[in-house]
């Protein structure tokens, strides 16, 4: 049912789309833990508008799929309420640039509640949303907040590029005992990729190493993951072999594994489709200056959305996000080979 | 409005026990002005004297496992859903000893083994909360109710609203108290509240009534009713609790002269609106009570509040390598 063309590869693992890795977790997370449940808008019957939960109301009912009313705030109120009294809300915020309509809930209520309770109330709450632009939707529906939740103290950010971190990190996340903001790629939905079989939970605070390189150290989020391959396989064509650093959580963040790239390449750049100006390649970059600074032969790079809101024409809205070619372009003028 | 219950069905043990909660929230509130007044108090707080009968009658409908949310003004919300003034006074001061363990302060006392889920300070802030606990009663399959306190300023949050929609929507086990005190902060709420206030949650189809906040038995009364309906499956209400703030917004507020006249606090303190009296008169009229057994229940609670404060004054602050805990569970 979740995954209907799920093509069976090489033992143990199956391709899929990003968004079947998605249903896969929900799935077999609802079916596991009765008190877990999803609400949101359009999560039922319609399956969502990206299609991503299809099916799921048919297999657990509207009981534990509930479409809900246009209310944002409503609906993660509901959920933070929920989630302190012993169920395990998974709430759909269809675009991450209505963050900015649950924020006191996210960040006054839900984020606060354990620390202020002086750890008596737990907020279970998954917030599943998506960033990113290019789908010409224009501002308001095509930024890239991670940066604001990852600011609040209180709340884990999680980040997937592909379909098995999605699955897997998205399952950690519906067992986590805090509130967990979990940001999709919605370009990313229909991309495919190789998912294990059988259960599996991708720990948070570890970061991995999507390609192994020697000359420069790309650190990529989410969208910027595959912008960063294919700028490495640019790259590789100039002679310069980029490692490409995901992340998977912006908090907590696994600040070794990045410092130990950097230390070893001697140069640094971090990609995130969040607009550059106080985001998240400012805090990635001040932890690589700080902690590689005697291991570097360049200043660090931060490369993020430009700093205006996404325009709607296809000309305009394509240069406001990093691409494989200014990618590549900016870590060849750091290798010194532009 | 629909008939509330007949106070009279009240017995002694009920109302002499309301009085004592009554009581105590008032000399608890007296006590903690008077830390703020020492500069004992880190900050301030809210006082939530007039309006006892309110959280009292609530709270005394309720079962230990029900849940409530609370307000900035929420000392005496916690109270009578059943917290010790002890740990209360210890958190007011920020003391280890807290029910937050010094976190939290006065906006912010939780108390979950009683089920109080948070005084807030976002003003309408937990009313998702409420409800969503209200949803997980109803999922679980408990008979448990939420109830959302709140001041009649959250009636401009627009938040209430699309819970209140849900609430109805989905038949939970909701019921959103409105403590009218009638000044949102410094402002009076005819100024910042259009029509009629129980139009609003009738528009969403919920049982909504009004009772007399400074008369406990009508409260009790109402709420009663309200709460058994909910538990049975009969959906979410809304009750306005007409009440009145003694002191200001806040404990540094104590010029009121220029929102509100001395005649009209005198008024609500008088023999007739105030809550400890009316109920103090009645008991006394039913024989339920003489002057001296009013007099022991007003020492008791007097030895407890006195207790309480120096438990919370002697007891140690957290020490500051506490600070990093708590941030996630």
């Amino acid at each position: 049912m979740s995954s209907p063309s799920a093509v069976e590869t090489a033992a143990g693992t199956r391709t899929l789309t990003f968004g079947q890795a998605i249903n896969e977790a929900l799935a077999e997370e609802l079916r596991r833990d009765e008190t877990v449940f999803l609400i949101g808008e359009d999560v039922a019957e319609a399956g969502h508008p990206f299609k991503v939960l299809s099916g799921l109301v048919e297999e657990f009912g509207p009981e534990r799929v509930l479409d809900s009313p246009i209310s944002e705030p409503g609906i993660t109120g509901l959920g933070v309420g929920a989630a302190m009294t012993g169920m395990r809300p998974v709430v759909d915020i269809m675009f991450g640039d209505f963050l900015t309509l649950v924020m006191d809930q996210l960040a006054n209520q839900a984020a606060k509640a354990h620390y202020m309770s002086g750890g008596k109330l737990r907020v279970p709450l998954v917030l599943r949303t998506t960033l990113g632009a290019t789908r010409r939707s224009a501002a308001q529906h095509s930024q890239s907040l991670q940066a604001w939740v990852a600011h609040v103290p209180g709340l884990k950010v999680v980040l997937p590029s592909t379909p098995a971190d999605a699955k897997g990190l998205l399952k950690t996340a519906i067992r986590d005992d805090n509130p967990v903001v979990f940001i999709e790629d919605k370009m990313d939905y229909v991309v495919k990729g190789e998912v294990p079989d059988g259960e599996y939970l991708i720990p948070f605070g570890l970061a991995d190493v999507k390609r192994v390189g020697e000359d420069v150290t790309i650190v990529a989020t989410s969208s910027m993951v595959r912008v960063a391959l294919a700028a490495a396989e640019l790259l590789e064509q100039s002679g310069i072999s980029a490692e490409v650093i995901d992340p998977r959580t912006i908090s907590p963040l696994d600040e070794d594994t990045i410092v130990r790239s950097a230390e070893k390449t001697g140069r640094a750049i971090v990609v995130d489709e969040g607009h550059q100006r106080y985001g998240v390649t400012a805090e990635i970059a001040s932890v690589i200056a700080d902690r590689a600074f005697y291991a570097l032969d360049a200043p660090v790079k931060r490369m993020g959305a430009l700093d205006v809101p996404v325009p709607f024409s296809p000309t305009l809205e394509d240069v406001t996000v990093p691409t494989p070619e200014t990618v590549a372009e900016t870590a060849r003028r750091l290798c010194g080979k532009d | 409005m629909s008939a509330t219950a007949s106070p009279t069905t009240i017995g002694a043990e009920l109302a002499l026990e309301m009085y004592r909660q009554m009581t105590r929230i008032r000399l608890f509130e007296e006590q903690a002005n008077e830390l703020y007044r020492g500069a004992k108090m880190p900050g301030l707080t809210h006082l939530y004297i007039g309006e006892e009968a309110v959280a009292v009658g609530v709270c005394s409908a309720l079962r230990r496992d029900d849940w409530i949310t609370s307000t900035h003004r929420g000392h005496g919300h916690c109270l009578a859903k059943g917290a010790d003034v002890d740990r209360m006074f210890a958190e007011l001061l920020g003391k280890e000893a807290g029910y937050c363990r010094g976190k939290g302060g006065s906006m912010h006392i939780a108390d979950h083994e009683n089920g109080n889920l948070g005084a807030n300070a976002i003003v309408g802030g937990s009313a998702g909360i409420a409800t969503g606990a209200a949803f997980s009663a109803k999922r679980r399959g408990t008979d448990q109710v939420a109830v959302c306190f709140f001041g009649e300023g959250a009636l401009g949050q627009g938040l209430v609203y699309e819970v209140m929609n849900m609430a109805s929507l989905w038949t939970l086990p909701v019921i959103y108290v409105c403590e009218n005190n009638m000044y949102n902060e410094y402002t009076h709420y005819l100024e910042a509240t259009a029509g009629d206030i129980l139009a609003r949650p009738r528009a969403f189809g919920i049982e909504a009534d009004e009772v007399d906040g400074q008369d406990v038995r009508a409260v009790y009364g109402r709420m009663t009713e309200l709460v058994e309906r909910a538990r049975s499956g009969g959906g979410p209400a809304f009750l306005l609790a007409n009440t009145y703030r003694y002191h200001g917004h806040h404990v540094g507020d104590v010029d009121r002269t220029y929102y509100r006249t001395k005649d009209e606090e005198a008024l609500w303190r008088s023999d007739e609106r105030d809550p400890l009296r009316v109920l103090g008169t009645w008991l006394l009229a039913q024989g339920f009570a003489d002057d001296d057994g009013l007099h022991s229940i007003e020492d008791a609670a007097r030895a407890e509040v006195e207790s309480g404060v120096q438990f919370a004054l002697d007891a140690p602050y957290p020490d500051s390598s506490q600070v990093t805990e708590d941030v996630f569970a």
